[in-house]
């Protein structure tokens, strides 16, 4: 479990987050949803270590993570995996040697048992024959998949993920979705994800917290999203015609 | 930012970049590749831009020293003296800071702005130690041998300069350059070739490595990386030369 309490952190006087508390359980998706500027990719950075908050307590099965020694705290990164928004996959290396990498810089496995690794990985998000690419030859939802294979390669406890449909069409969004979904139900991880992709939250979102201007405006289940007359969730979920609809359909008041 | 807090966040990063590499093997791979792309793809500038200042110092040389009170060979002995204690050092670095100061600089500033030291920090790795390292490294071991070549090659296109303007001939060319030879002269330009390629490999990396914003930040990262690199490497030649020769 992720436990985070009373979360503060600021840039240059400006208040970012303001005691954010949350906690994030193992085989569930979590979404962290919120207008551009809410304070989610922050909030994300803080988790993994990026950002050190000015305030609140960050434990990872009990652990603090910044109470942590530095052998102790790199531990607890090798067992952190993460989907950025870019990808940002290493441009020199293959896709092989992209997801080989963390193998490689932290055990002293046998290049053929590393491989045997990169392979079922690769499998796993259906890029069997994508070894000896480029990630230049990649296309945007192969890119991702790539970035998620490389992400769970070392068998993380958790998985962290920053927009991870962002550019990608609808069709290979769900894919992208679906495949984290499984992966964390698979493995019981804790999975966190960053996005304001409303097709997600309907997808893959157990629990759904709404940032609003740093604060934690609302927080909840995908079923109790369509109920609340939270105010700041109808303001960003219920922006688009689409999803007023789609509330309609789920709650019987479809005309 | 001031130039006091650069220079404060420069230590500060040196101090990052020599800690122990991760996992050795790693560290290998990444100097050899290092050295490739720093080292070995330098030589073909070097060799070229050596060979033609060669013959273009002796070309000067002769046509400056023209009296019959100045023995020709003094022309073999200026040119070696300018390309050992100068020329090779000094501008071939200035050369080099160029060349592979902007690409140090862009390529560490595109891993930042496409996140990509962010995924190294994200696993546990030292991203500076791992970037950085094996630049300064590969540097400081390939640059003496790379200005070496350049000290011959000038030397040898002096001769070829001077035969075919036919300004000086072989055999007074090299008296000239066996004239006063002073071993200490080619310790005092491998001394300066060393720090300069410390210079080379961090200030660029400096600026890449801490770059905010996008691919034009990147791009003014690049050129304020090469400003700075030549302005200490000019600076630094100035207190080296008054330490080491005066």
């Amino acid at each position: 479990m992720i436990e985070v309490k009373n979360l503060y952190k600021s840039f240059n006087g400006v208040e970012i987050l303001k005691d954010v508390s949350a906690t994030f359980e193992n085989g569930k998706t979590s979404l962290i949803i919120g207008q551009s500027g809410s304070g989610k990719t922050v909030f994300l950075k803080c988790l993994l270590g990026l950002f050190e908050p000015e305030k609140g307590v960050i434990a990872f099965d009990g652990r603090i993570h910044t109470e942590l020694e530095i052998k102790k705290k790199r531990k607890l990164r090798e067992e952190i995996g993460m989907v950025f928004q870019g990808s940002a996959l290493y441009d020199s290396l293959t896709v092989e040697e992209n997801v080989m990498f963390p193998i490689k810089m932290f055990t002293n496995k046998s290049a053929k048992e590393m491989l045997f690794r990169v392979n079922e990985v690769l499998e796993r998000v259906n890029l069997e024959n994508s070894n000896k690419k480029l990630p230049s030859e990649l296309s945007g939802g192969m890119k991702k998949r790539v970035a998620i294979a490389r992400a769970i390669v070392m068998k993380p406890r958790y998985l962290f993920c920053d927009e991870p449909n962002s550019g990608l069409d609808p069709q290979t969004s769900t894919v992208i979705d679906n495949l984290i979904r499984e992966i964390t139900i698979e493995n019981d991880i804790i999975t966190i994800i960053n996005s304001h992709d409303m097709n997600s939250v309907m997808e893959i979102g157990d629990k759904i917290i709404l940032l609003k201007n740093g604060l934690k405006a609302w927080e909840g289940t995908k079923d109790e999203i369509f109920y609340t007359d939270n105010e700041a969730v109808s303001s960003f979920v219920y922006s688009s015609n689409l999803f007023k609809k789609v509330k309609e359909v789920y709650t019987g008041n479809f005309k | 930012m001031n130039y006091l807090e650069h220079t404060g966040k420069y230590f500060m990063m040196l101090k990052q970049v020599f800690k122990r590499p991760q996992k050795w093997s790693i560290f290998k791979e990444m100097l050899f590749r290092e050295i490739e792309d720093i080292g070995i793809n330098s030589i073909g500038i070097t060799a070229f831009i050596s060979f033609f200042v060669g013959g273009v110092v002796v070309i000067q040389m002769a046509l400056n020293l023209e009296n019959p009170f100045i023995p020709r060979y003094l022309i073999g002995y200026a040119t070696r003296m300018s390309l050992v204690l100068e020329f090779s050092p000094t501008l071939m670095s200035i050369i080099l800071a160029g060349k592979v100061g902007s690409y140090i600089t862009s390529s560490i500033g595109t891993m930042r702005v496409t996140e990509q030291i962010d995924a190294l920090e994200v696993m546990g790795v030292n991203s500076l130690n791992y970037l950085v390292l094996p630049k300064i490294i590969a540097s400081v071991i390939f640059y003496p041998l790379v200005v070496t070549l350049g000290i011959f090659l000038g030397i040898y296109g002096g001769l070829v300069a001077g035969n075919i303007t036919d300004l000086i001939g072989t055999p007074d060319y090299i008296t000239g350059l066996r004239t006063d030879l002073e071993p200490f002269h080619f310790t005092y330009s491998m001394i300066k070739t060393v720090v300069f390629a410390f210079v080379i490999a961090t200030i660029p990396a400096y600026h890449g490595y801490y770059v905010k914003g996008g691919s034009l930040e990147v791009g003014r990262a690049s050129t304020k990386a090469v400003v700075w690199t030549s302005v200490v490497i000019i600076v630094l030649n100035y207190f080296l030369t008054q330490m080491l020769l005066s």
